[in-house]
């Protein structure tokens, strides 16, 4: 009995292909909709903890000033090495603390030139940061103590200056002083800030401060944490060396910022999670639309097949079981629904995660439960409809032409 | 004219329960004075194996009675007792249950499903008894078969002529083998030779099958057929009438 109710309902489903097409198109942009957002917001979060997570592990970076922006103001002094040692001997939960300078400029090897950040750090960076070296070394002890003219470069300043050499022991040149490339980086690509992160160019810190900045300060620090559970507590103990050796009472604010990766994660997702939940508002409407499109055309459907309806009622049809003829007509007509807008989202989330450059995350959960929720939504605007069809009586509905 | 007959009496061989029986029947369409009174007190009784034609002018309230008995409708008064059960206490889900049981119907306007074939329309009732679908279809190949439609079974209400329609809702209504084949003007809409056909097949049904008949007509050849000839008028039973030599 079901499954010829099942037959019967798709068969009257292809009688009217494009009617029941267009009855389901609410339904499958709705579902559409909600997969591809949710799908492609999932790539997004995923793609940002994947980048987060690149800027190094467990990492904060400690900058002089109050704002996540690049400088500092005029009333934060700088750091200096003072510092660097006085967090590493009396913060036992860092494990690494990596001292930077930077600079933007623009660097030559031969006849080509190239614009990029020149950082002055020291060994520890390629662990704060996460860092693996391609080819190469990273710098000796001599080199960081004299201060020599080497460099690490990444991925994007070694195509630009150098195409398809290797660069390995070739020079370039920094504000007038040449500069041997002793280690390449391998190539991290975007970060979450969407900047470049292989444009890059790490040389000594003790060699960018006397032959680039020309001073002994220090601009942030990146400094590692033993492991994540301890960030927090780093994090204010870090803060209250610093406040005393920057000489800040009680009741002035810090004058410098120590910002850890999972805030800047926090920050990027919930930018990306208010977009979701907005997306997804329009799809649940775009949903209601469609099953108030279900409940139109199967009250059409009722009205047309009055004559139908009362055949089957005379001849011995219970109530329920034309309720049941109709209901389940709803349903398969939405759940069909629901199926092609699986497939469409599958079909539009690669795609579109292609094109914005996010991984593409299959998420049964939601595919199934959008399944199930435009099944719902057939059986929820498929019963007024069909209530009205078992109510019918036979004789009126026999007469009627 | 002659009110209150017991036509439970002009039965020669009365043995049990009649399989119909109205008493004091009456309905009422609408409600105040916009409302109709179609039947005024109707008593009629029909016995199983019987074969009765309900004849009499238009709006005399013949298809009223039928729906009644056909257990489509309820009387506003008096009792309906088919084999001996009130219908009229039953509800609408009781008397669902009780037409695919025991009753088939064939309407006028043949009523089949469209678009749906000779064999799908008959199989239909069966479907709602829950039959298994190979039983369906040997049941509903019989069926047709039995109504001179063996080689039909594909073709649609469309492609069948008027006569043939009937035919296959004939097949409908006794491919359950009800106990009571009810008919509101069968050949209405049919050509005099055909009538006559579907006439024929609704005897032979009742002879061999031994299926009771009520059947509604305004044409006295086809009243022929009938045993026995239930005259109506403004609502009430006006004459009875005994068609001889078919016993
Ligand atoms: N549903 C209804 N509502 C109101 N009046 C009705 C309805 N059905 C039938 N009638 C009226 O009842 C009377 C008897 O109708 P009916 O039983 O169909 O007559 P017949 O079949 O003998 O021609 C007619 O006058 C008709 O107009
Ligand atoms: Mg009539």
């Amino acid at each position: 009995m079901l499954w010829s109710t099942l037959l019967l309902a798709l068969r009257e489903i292809r009688r009217n292909v494009l009617r029941s097409f267009l009855t389901m198109l609410g339904i499958v942009i709705g579902v559409a909709a909600v997969i591809t957002m949710v799908t492609l917001g999932k790539g997004a979060t995923q793609a940002i903890a994947d980048q987060v997570s690149s800027l190094g592990s467990n990492l904060l970076i400690v900058r002089p000033g109050q704002r996540l922006g690049p400088g500092a103001t005029s009333a934060a002094p700088p750091f200096k090495m003072a510092d660097v040692i006085a967090i590493q001997e009396q913060v036992p939960l860092v494990r690494s603390i990596a001292p930077t300078v930077t600079r933007g400029m623009t660097i030559v090897a031969g006849a080509r030139n190239w614009s990029t950040t020149v950082t002055g750090s020291t060994n520890a960076w390629f662990g704060t940061g996460n860092w693996q070296l391609a080819a190469g070394r990273e710098f000796s002890e001599a080199e960081e103590r004299g201060g020599q003219a080497v460099c690490v470069i990444g991925e994007t300043v070694r195509r630009e200056l150098f195409g398809g050499q290797d660069p390995l022991g070739l020079s370039i040149r920094v504000k007038g002083f040449s500069c041997e490339v002793i280690g390449l980086l391998v190539s991290k690509g975007q970060s979450a800030f969407g900047s470049d992160q292989d444009d890059t160019v790490v040389m000594p810190l003790k060699t960018a401060q006397r032959r680039i900045t020309g001073s002994q300060d220090i601009s942030a620090l990146r400094i590692s944490v033993q492991d994540e559970a301890a960030i927090d507590q780093a994090k204010r103990q870090i803060t209250l060396l610093l406040r005393e050796r920057r000489n800040i009472t009680d009741n002035e604010d810090d004058n410098f910022s120590v910002l850890d990766t999972r805030q800047i994660t926090e920050t990027l997702s919930s930018t990306t999670k208010v977009m979701t939940t907005l997306l997804g508002a329009v799809a649940a409407v775009s949903l209601l639309v469609g099953g108030i499109g279900i409940m139109n055309i199967m009250l059409v459907s009722v009205t047309e097949r009055t004559r139908e309806i009362g055949i089957r009622l005379a001849i011995g049809a219970l109530e329920r079981e034309v309720l049941l003829q109709f209901l389940i007509e709803a349903v398969v007509l939405s759940s069909l629904g629901g199926i092609i807008g699986i497939m469409l989202a599958t079909a539009a989330s690669i795609g579109l995660a292609a094109v914005m450059q996010l991984p593409y995350l299959f998420d049964p959960a939601i595919n199934l439960l959008s399944f199930l929720f435009s099944a719902a939504i057939g059986v929820l605007f498929g019963y007024f409809p069909a209530r009205r069809a078992a109510q019918l009586d036979p004789i009126d509905a026999l007469r009627h032409e | 004219m002659s009110e209150n007959h017991e036509p439970a009496i002009m039965r020669s061989n009365q043995t049990s329960i009649p399989l119909i029986e109205f008493s004091q029947v009456t309905k009422y369409y609408g409600s105040g004075t916009a409302g109709f009174q179609a039947l005024r007190g109707v008593d009629l009784s029909i016995n199983e194996g019987d074969f009765v034609a309900i004849m009499g002018p238009s709006g005399s309230g013949k298809s009223t009675a039928m729906n009644i008995l056909g257990c489509l409708d309820t009387p506003t008064s008096g009792s309906y007792l088919f084999q001996g059960v009130p219908v009229e206490q039953l509800d609408r889900n009781q008397r669902a249950l009780l037409r695919r049981t025991y009753l088939g119907f064939v309407f006028q306007g043949f009523n089949l499903l469209a678009r749906t074939t000779a064999q799908e329309n008959v199989e239909l009732p069966l479907l709602y008894r829950g039959e298994k679908r190979s039983a369906r279809h040997q049941a509903a190949q019989a069926a047709l078969k039995s109504v001179g439609l063996d080689g039909f079974a594909h073709h649609t209400p469309a492609e069948l002529s008027g006569g043939q329609q009937q035919r296959v809702a004939i097949a409908r209504a006794i491919v359950t083998r009800p106990q009571v084949l009810l008919a509101d003007e069968p050949t209405g809409n049919l050509d005099s030779l055909t009538s006559h056909e579907i006439m024929q097949l609704l005897t032979s049904l009742n002879h061999e099958l031994g299926i009771t008949v009520v059947m509604v007509t305004h044409e006295p050849d086809m009243a022929e057929y009938a045993r026995r000839v239930i005259h109506f008028r403004d609502g009430q039973v006006e004459r009875l009438q005994h068609n001889g030599g078919h016993d």
